[in-house]
């Protein structure tokens, strides 16, 4: 909630990357309540291609896609030479993806599924991160 | 299950009763063959060595009786030959002579007589009064006139007195006459009156009518059909001693011995009993009998004795392979099932995360107007918590199930297993504590370390002690923690968690392992606990089981390998 109050006149801008509509729809309602910019992407394609026309702060990405592993997707934004965040999310069980992950350079990882308030703290030290390297 | 076990036991009656029937034939039959051919060699050579054995005695004795004959014969024929007829007819020298001859031959001659070729006795020296006697009926003098000697059976005569006579004819001053002598009967048969073979065998003469020409030194009825037997068989054979078997009225069976005596008008018999002149044998026949059955009880003892022990074995073996096949498939249906689970705790987490945020989105949306103002927002957000709370459950649910088919930290240390067990037993103290449960430890000191991952050993007893918490949060009780080194399975460390609860009755003994399993009130067990514990002693190459009597308690045992 902190992080919301404070980025009231500079949203932090989010991307949300997950082939569960459902669940990204009713996750960027809730984030776009909290002050939050959201895009939505739901699939690795979809993802690259809105991470190619605006610039985000944190990218929140689940790691178990249809069309694309998650950490294909990490590796092609390496590529990319990106300065967003990225903020994974994991199935229960898949810490060897997760630390994939993390030695692909993402931020940190979230268990699937994670309450709302681990999420957006999550997202706020990422976001800090980002401002102060 | 009944049935099969009914199958399987009469199986394994009809393999005992197949190596019993096996070994007995096996062993049987050498020991039948060797002790029917022994039997048979020995009867035999036994019979052989008997018959030849009496052959020879009827042939001594054959000799002996007719050289006796002959010489009292020869001594007649001297001195008929050598004397002029007057002196033969003078009975002071006939007495004179019989007194010599008795000396020279021991009593052997009674008389002495010289007889003319019309029977009428004309000398005569002996015992009786038989001067002049008339022979001219008698049969033996019919016989002996006509030839140059002989012998004549016993007979009782003119005297009155078994007797018999010696004769030789000879040619005195143009005509015949005949010097006989009368040979005393006992000192005849003396010669066979002795013999004796065995216990039973004994001696006898026969003339060719059937009549005793030497008495047996026992009583025996005459056997006029064996006789007529003897005589055509001995007149076969010509000099040789006929051996033969023949059963008496009576049943019993003897062996006779035959020869022929005094060119061929005698027999000169030995009988024996066949018993007593084979006793020697049917002795061995019976040590050999007592050997079979000795043997033999010995064999079939020993051959039940030891396919029984084998039998035995084959079963114990049998259940053990089992046993084992029951565990394979029990391990890979267990892990069948893990996978199985994992994929479905994963297809739910994903409309449980979508189900927690729609719930807490519409908790957002309450926040705004005119929702504020409605009468029912307290229950509606009550509503919401509960989705949330339930949605929390789910997730731990999934969480359980993903932890039975993957681990969480599977990383492999070292460990004191000891030092694992006090810190588990502090994290569950408090909880133990509020149950009315005691924690007690027995822990073996200097256990060696075990290469395992410490979270996954923690979960596992973590389960257990819960579990014996749950089981136990009514009445109260102890649970004991063992530690110690296997004395069964080598290189093993045993884990013991036992309690002193309700313990599991047996028709659930079987399932606790299975997944899902749980006899816990809905909602507050998940079913997963023990199969995870079982995973986990499985990946750590141990083994876990369960010990449970309903009322005293309930034991489990983990073994652990040691790595060296």
């Amino acid at each position: 909630m902190s992080g919301a109050a404070d980025n009231c006149s500079n949203p932090i801008n989010l991307l949300l990357v997950d082939d569960e509509a459902g669940y990204v729809n009713v996750l960027a309602n809730r984030l776009r309540r909290r002050g939050m910019g959201v895009d939505k992407a739901f699939s690795g394609a979809e993802a690259i291609q809105a991470v190619g026309k605006g610039a985000f702060d944190v990218i929140i990405l689940d790691l178990k896609m249809e069309d694309m592993d998650g950490l294909e997707v990490l590796r092609i934004f390496n590529s990319m030479a990106l300065a967003s965040k990225v903020i994974m999310l994991t199935g229960h069980g898949s810490q060897a993806a997760a630390r994939e992950g993390l030695r692909l350079g993402a931020f940190d990882y979230l268990t699937k599924p994670c309450g709302l308030d681990e999420l957006l703290e999550k997202i706020n030290e990422a976001y800090l991160s980002k401002k102060i390297p | 299950m009944k049935k099969d076990k009914g199958k399987q036991s009469q199986y394994y009656q009809t393999l005992t009763r197949k190596m019993i029937l096996t070994v007995i034939i096996v062993s049987f039959t050498p020991m039948v063959l060797v002790i029917a051919i022994l039997l048979q060699q020995f009867n035999a050579s036994y019979h052989e060595k008997t018959h030849a054995h009496l052959s020879e005695l009827v042939q001594k004795h054959k000799q002996n009786i007719d050289s006796f004959l002959q010489e009292k014969l020869s001594t007649i024929e001297f001195l008929a030959s050598t004397q002029r007829l007057s002196r033969l007819n003078d009975n002071d020298f006939l007495y004179e002579t019989l007194i010599k001859l008795r000396r020279d031959y021991d009593n052997v001659f009674v008389d002495l007589g010289l007889i003319d070729e019309k029977g009428i006795q004309r000398a005569y020296a002996g015992p009786y009064e038989l001067e002049a006697a008339d022979y001219s009926n008698a049969k033996w003098f019919k016989k002996a006139i006509s030839e140059p000697e002989f012998i004549s059976d016993v007979f009782l005569g003119l005297r009155g007195f078994p007797h018999f006579i010696v004769a030789t004819r000879v040619k005195k001053n143009g005509g015949f006459w005949l010097m006989r002598a009368t040979v005393n009967f006992n000192a005849f048969n003396s010669l066979v009156h002795n013999f004796q073979v065995g216990r039973t065998g004994f001696a006898f003469i026969l003339n060719r009518t059937g009549e005793f020409q030497a008495k047996p030194n026992q009583e025996i009825k005459p056997c006029s059909q064996c006789y007529s037997f003897f005589w055509e068989a001995v007149e076969k054979t010509r000099n040789n001693i006929l051996i033969t078997r023949w059963t008496d009225d009576s049943g019993r069976e003897n062996l006779y011995a035959v020869g022929s005596l005094k060119n061929g008008d005698w027999l000169l018999i030995v009988k024996q009993q066949a018993e007593d002149a084979f006793s020697d044998l049917n002795r061995m026949s019976n040590i050999a009998l007592l050997i079979f059955l000795v043997g033999g009880t010995a064999i079939i003892g020993m051959a039940a004795f030891t396919s029984k022990q084998m039998v035995r074995r084959i079963r114990k073996a049998d259940q053990e392979t089992e046993m084992m096949n029951k565990q394979i498939i029990e391990t890979g249906k267990m892990a069948s099932l893990g996978e199985l689970a994992a994929g479905i705790a994963h297809e739910i987490n994903n409309p449980v995360a979508i189900m927690v945020e729609e719930a807490g989105w519409m908790g957002d949306l309450f926040e705004d107007e005119p929702f504020a103002e409605s009468k029912n927002l307290s229950e509606f957000k009550r509503s919401l918590a509960q989705i949330n709370t339930q949605g929390q459950r789910c997730k731990e649910i999934t969480h359980k199930l993903l932890s039975f088919a993957r681990k969480t930290d599977t990383t492999l240390k070292d460990v004191q297993v000891n030092q694992l067990i006090q810190e588990i037993v502090g994290l569950s103290e408090q909880m133990a504590r509020y149950n009315k449960v005691t924690m007690a430890t027995e822990l073996q000191p200097d256990l060696p370390f075990i290469t395992i991952s410490p979270s996954e050993m923690q979960q596992m007893l973590l389960n257990l002690i819960n579990n014996a918490i749950d089981a136990m949060s009514k009445s109260g009780g102890t649970i004991k923690i063992i530690t110690k080194l296997s004395r069964l399975e080598k290189d093993h460390i045993v884990i013991i968690v036992e309690d002193d609860g309700p313990g599991i009755p047996e028709s659930n003994r079987e399932r606790i392992f299975e997944p899902f399993f749980t006899t816990k009130p809905v909602g507050r067990g998940t079913g997963l606990g023990l199969s995870i514990c079982y995973g986990i002693v499985q990946k750590m190459g141990g083994k876990i089981d369960v010990h449970s009597t309903v009322g005293e308690g309930t034991r489990f045992r983990i073994w652990i390998p040691v790595q060296k």
